[in-house]
């Protein structure tokens, strides 16, 4: 196991057991993975130069139909909703991929904001179904057979969090380093060389697309079992918005990098709304700027420097 | 002998700019074809057509008897047509390494999700290509710290990976110093005979035409207004003219 992994590992166990000392970490933490499996979809997209200022439609899409399942199929498991939940999404992505791997940079990301912006407001306005701007509860499903408490439940969740965010930064960074994620990173160096190497550049983002919207999915599915609610605001460009801010924070270069940026972001947001409650987002603007600036490959290239020059390579 | 690369009356235009006039030519295997022509007499055009960039408005390409007119890069290098360019075409972000590693496993038509790349990629096969292009030392350093030579020989290398039956390069000595030029080609030409690769090149020195090339086309106005070998081309009195100036 490499060292980075090592290092996440210990990180998530202590984080994990922060969070079940501390009760009103829980929900903080719980959402701080969310946000990161989120922002690695992102993240993954990045590695091909492109951005998506849609992605949380996915986290929407596997919300609701979490949501959906759970109140009219009772006896489903919380983890097959998690499971069904992100299906749903990487069934979206693969369509919704489909068309808009043949666009890039800027109208690749307005397009991915305009589709996600008319499953907004269809969420919005298809009250029977979707229970309108008000959204649908999310009834407590049993977890792997157990029938659990609230507190119990959300103890169980941030478990399953921290495995399941430990599984997806351990398989994306596998990804990334694969033959297929290192030819994805290509499409923002030369996708011309692509091409006159016999690749299709389409085919590899659309690979990449699936993989964001599915991790965009797993973390909609946990953020709705979590809550106890989805609304159409899981799938507003906003929230698409914070996914960027957190990958770019947390950087692209490694698979922990978006994690790393999460955790950041729920806490600085937390903190920054309790020090200046009118003017929280101007700090999280200034720390955005502070991190483009000085850091361009987010917190995660600030890590790998520092050991590239204690291995003198630097 | 068949022809490798077969044209026939292959025409395009830019507007009133008539950049391919009716093209009729043939390439055949082991050959090193220069081509040369002043700026804007359609050389690059000719290897954009062949190579799929561009679609003809009349006339059609065969490459190894099959059509190929107006069929995308990506299918037509898979038949066995690479290409090089006059401005590098690499991964910049990737190492040197990486770079010939990803065109291997181009040439295998795999990109699997889990394995490593270069756990993926055939290593003596990228070695031995490392080598042949005189990389070896700078293998591990990103493809951007290469100077212009280097970075020529790589684009050229990448092409190589991909085992094809010929290689187009556009202008593989244009950015390199004049004492380096010779010792690209030189590199570039070991290289096509170790593997066995019939080459076309575009070319304005004509020191490394004379000394490089088995064939010489000389391109004027969209057309090939003379072909055959160097000696006898380079002495043509339009060439001579219209071509390098005299």
């Amino acid at each position: 196991m490499r060292l980075s992994m090592i290092v996440a590992t210990v990180a998530g166990v202590a984080l994990l057991i922060t969070g079940l000392s501390m009760p009103w970490l829980k929900i903080p933490l719980i959402l701080s993975f969310c946000y990161g499996m989120a922002a690695l979809g992102i993240g993954v997209l990045l590695r091909a130069g492109q951005i998506s200022f849609g992605h949380a439609m996915y986290a929407c899409i596997s919300g609701y139909v979490v949501a959906y399942l759970s109140s009219h199929f009772r006896g489903l498991d919380g983890a097959l909703l998690i499971i069904l939940g992100t299906l749903a999404s990487i069934a979206v992505g693969m369509l919704v991929g489909a068309f808009v791997v043949r666009y890039r940079e800027i109208f690749f990301g307005m397009l991915n904001l305009a589709i996600s912006m008319v499953l907004f407001t269809v969420l919005g306005k298809f009250y029977a179904y979707t229970g309108g701007t008000d959204g649908l509860r999310v009834q407590r499903p049993t977890l792997f057979g157990f029938e659990l408490g609230r507190t119990e439940f959300e103890s169980a969740l941030l478990v399953l969090a921290v495995i399941l965010s430990l599984a997806v930064i351990w398989g994306v960074q596998r990804y990334f380093r694969s033959s297929a994620g290192e030819a994805l990173a290509a499409i923002k160096t030369n996708e011309t060389r692509l091409e006159y190497l016999g690749v299709s550049a389409k085919l590899l983002l659309w690979q990449g697309y699936v993989l964001s919207a599915g991790l965009c999915g797993l973390a909609g599915s946990l953020f709705g079992l979590s809550q106890g609610l989805v609304t159409p605001e899981m799938g507003y460009w906003l929230r698409s918005g914070e996914f960027v801010f957190i990958a770019i924070l947390g950087g692209s270069g490694h698979a922990v990098g978006a994690f790393v940026g999460a955790l950041l972001y729920e806490f600085l947001k937390m903190y920054a709304a309790a020090l200046v409650s009118g003017a929280w987002q101007m700090i999280l603007g200034v720390t955005l700027i502070v991190i483009i600036y000085f850091l361009p490959k987010g917190l995660v290239g600030l890590l790998s420097e520092r050991r590239k020059a204690l291995r003198g390579d630097a | 002998m068949s022809a490798l690369l077969k044209t026939e009356g292959l025409t395009l235009a830019f507007g009133g700019l008539v950049v391919a006039n009716g093209i009729d030519f043939e390439l055949h295997e082991g050959e090193r074809l220069a081509v040369i022509g002043q700026n804007g007499a359609g050389k690059t055009t000719f290897i954009n057509i062949c190579t799929g960039l561009l679609r003809p408005s009349a006339g059609r390409v065969e490459f190894d008897g099959v059509d190929i007119t107006g069929k995308s890069p990506r299918h037509i290098v898979r038949r066995g047509m690479a290409r090089s360019f006059q401005l590098p075409q690499l991964f910049l972000d990737h190492s040197v390494r990486q770079c010939l590693e990803l065109a291997g496993m181009a040439r295998q038509s795999r990109m699997p999700w889990w394995r490593s790349l270069a756990s993926s990629a055939d290593a003596r096969e990228v070695d031995r290509v490392l080598e042949l292009v005189n990389l070896r030392a700078r293998q591990h350093e990103p493809a951007s710290n290469l100077p212009e030579g280097q970075r020529k020989l790589l684009d050229v290398a990448m092409s190589l990976m991909l085992e094809p039956r010929l290689l187009i390069m556009d202008e593989p000595t244009s950015g390199v110093s004049s004492e380096e030029k010779h010792g690209v080609m030189e590199i570039v030409m070991g290289a096509l005979e170790e593997k066995k690769v019939t080459a076309i090149f575009v070319e304005h020195d004509v020191d490394i035409v004379r000394r490089y090339a088995t064939r010489v086309a000389a391109w004027i106005s969209g057309g090939i207004a003379a072909d055959g070998s160097p000696d006898t081309v380079l002495a043509d009195a339009n060439v001579r003219r219209e071509v390098l100036g005299e």
